[in-house]
């Protein structure tokens, strides 16, 4: 029962690292845009699909297409701020969140044709490693081992780039921002773009060690918006550990119950969270 | 109250009693399975607005009510032997006082938070019904064939519940009008334009809000009843589908949010825009990607929708287009 407990809450941890980067992008897009990015989950499947064609077809290592994926993305990013976001950024969350939401089902829809849903996967394998007892995916290490320099490249980017700092700044307060000299449409679609290329990021990453379709994507955006709430919205730091929460109890819960059961306890801690304490486990306020 | 007086009322109230009963006196197949759509479609996007429309919070999760109410219908009508009415009205009762507890916590949040939370509640709901063992668990519920006996037949039982499903619209309407038309309804659209502003000016915007979510929630559980009667099955996927939830909301913003008539015209626009693009063999898969479109440029450039914008442009129609 112990070893079980510990072997699942291992991988879930791994996993966790990766969920945590996908939530990370939300946090990011909420936290300076107060945008809800519905075309999340939407942009990971991208991802996902991105390394499949490049390894499958093209042979190409999953690691050497993960930058390319990262670069693409964070175009796509701009043109989607451009396109859906820019006109209704001040109209209110109404607005923004329809415009998220119809962008991901132009993705979904092209997407469904394009792809069909047949699940596709990356058959990668890096061998694995037994550390005391535990059996460790290769795969699954390199994944976390990528989400923690990813978090670590965002920190130093936020805190200690001009870039970086203008990004806060206009998080913090934009009207004041715009005062400082500070163009916020220029900040607000980098800060998309950058959103999303975690979500891509984060797909191609998931690729590597789970079979997927197009529509996967929605699965892993509810549990961003889970571990978004956990690590408190807007927090991207704090996403890492939220995802790591998630992981954890992915691991946990389906030793003592059915697995059927582990969507119930997440929306459920999702709901009640949000409930009890809106601004997260590690919210300021 | 001078509802009866007011042209928009009966703008709203013969589009739908009179379209349903040409439908009744037409009596053709092909054509109940449309308007039976057409009419679902008007009940869920009528009720959806009544809360995202006047409060002016995004419900992701409508089609929770659809799903549990319409379970609990089922579940009374096929396991517990009750009649088709008293079932779809247990569905209704069910779901409303869910969504009083839910509402009660979940509304306290405002603006994108409470989205966020719908979307966790529909989740949640779909998932707890396919763990639930009452429920049939994730196979669902059947209903036995001979219970169409009651109703001479199982021809006859789709008239009869068309007629149920045309009542039940032609009522989602109508309650939708007189909600917005009230003193209550001015109390929920002063929450859409400033929820601190309408505290101050007396609304009691929790209770208020709340409410008009119990209100919302109760008829989509009898149009839920209705449709899984007529399927003669229930399973969680069917039930809860997420997809469905978010057709409505570009129903109601397609006709104009807000507005009795915005959710009747978009439902059937949509519909019938659909049914077009799913036999069209070069839209037939990109139906999803072809409305997405749709809802970009209304969210862009037309955020009234189409009544919305009927409004704007031609004053002296405001008194018939509400």
């Amino acid at each position: 029962m112990f070893s079980h407990l510990s072997a699942s809450l291992v991988d879930g941890l791994l996993i966790g690292f990766v969920y945590g980067i996908a939530a990370m992008g939300l946090s990011l897009i909420w936290g300076v845009m107060r945008v809800v990015n519905l075309a999340h989950g939407a942009t990971m499947a991208l991802g996902m699909f991105f390394i499949y064609y490049l390894f499958s077809g093209a042979g190409m290592n999953p690691y050497l297409a993960l930058p390319l994926a990262a670069l693409l993305a964070m175009a796509f990013g701009f043109i989607v701020y451009v396109v859906a976001l820019h006109r209704v950024i001040q109209a209110g969350y109404l607005y923004t969140l329809l415009a998220t939401f119809a962008v991901n089902m132009i993705i979904i829809g092209i997407g469904t044709t394009v792809f069909t849903t047949s699940p596709r996967n990356v058959d990668f394998s890096l061998g694995s490693v037994t550390l005391g007892g535990e059996i460790l995916q290769g795969t699954r290490l390199v994944a976390a081992a990528a989400s923690v320099t990813i978090t670590g490249a965002l920190y130093l980017f936020l805190y200690f780039t001009r870039t970086g700092k203008a990004i806060r700044a206009v998080s913090n307060n934009r009207a004041a921002a715009e005062l400082m000299g500070i163009s916020s449409a220029r900040v607000l679609a980098l800060s998309f773009g950058i959103g999303t290329m975690l979500a891509a990021v984060a797909g191609s990453l998931t690729a590597t060690f789970f079979p997927f379709t197009i529509l996967s994507g929605s699965t892993y955006q509810l549990k961003s918006f889970v571990i978004c709430v956990l690590g408190g919205l807007g927090n991207p730091l704090g996403a890492l550990l939220g995802g790591l929460i998630l992981g954890a109890l992915e691991g946990i819960v389906p030793v003592f119950m059915p697995v059927s059961w582990v969507p119930v306890v997440e929306f459920g801690l999702f709901v009640a969270v949000l409930v009890i304490r809106p601004s997260g486990l590690m919210g300021a306020k | 109250m001078s509802f009866w007086r007011s042209p928009g009322f009966w703008l709203n109230f013969l589009l739908i009693f009179v379209g349903g009963a040409l439908v009744l006196l037409i009596h053709q197949d092909t054509l109940r399975e449309t308007a039976f759509t057409v009419l679902m479609y008007i009940a869920l996007a009528s009720s959806l607005n009544i809360i995202m429309g006047l409060t002016g919070y995004v419900n992701f999760g409508h089609i929770v009510f659809f799903g549990l109410g319409g379970y609990f219908g089922f579940f009374m009508l096929s396991q517990m032997g009750w009649p088709l009415y008293l079932s779809m009205l247990a569905g209704g009762c069910l779901s409303a006082a869910v969504a009083l507890v839910i509402g009660a916590a979940v509304l306290r949040l405002r603006g994108a938070y409470f989205a966020l939370a719908t979307i966790g509640v529909n989740e949640a709901a779909r998932a707890f019904v396919a763990n639930f063992k009452p429920f049939g668990g994730a196979t669902g519920l059947f209903v036995n064939f001979s219970v169409y006996d009651q109703y001479g037949g199982s021809a006859s039982a789709l008239w009869w519940i068309f007629t149920l499903l045309w009542i039940v619209a032609t009522l989602t309407v109508v309650v939708g009008y007189l909600v917005k038309h009230s003193r209550f309804g001015l109390g929920l659209i002063a929450i859409r334009e400033d929820e601190d502003a309408a505290m101050v000016m007396g609304v009691r915007a929790p209770l208020a809000k709340t409410i008009a979510f119990a209100l919302s929630a109760f008829f989509p559980a009898l149009v839920g009843t209705l449709y899984f009667f007529k399927n003669g099955n229930v399973e969680p996927e069917d039930a809860f589908r997420f997809q469905l939830s978010l057709e409505i909301l570009v129903m109601v913003m397609l006709g104009g949010k807000g507005l009795v008539l915005g959710p009747i015209l978009g439902a059937f626009a949509y519909e019938r825009l659909r049914g077009y693009l799913l036999i069209s063999p070069l839209f037939k898969n990109l139906h999803l990607a072809l409305s997405g479109g749709i809802l970009l440029v209304i969210v862009l450039f037309v955020p009234g929708g189409v009544v919305g914008w009927f409004r704007e442009r031609f004053p002296r129609l405001r008194r018939l287009l509400e």
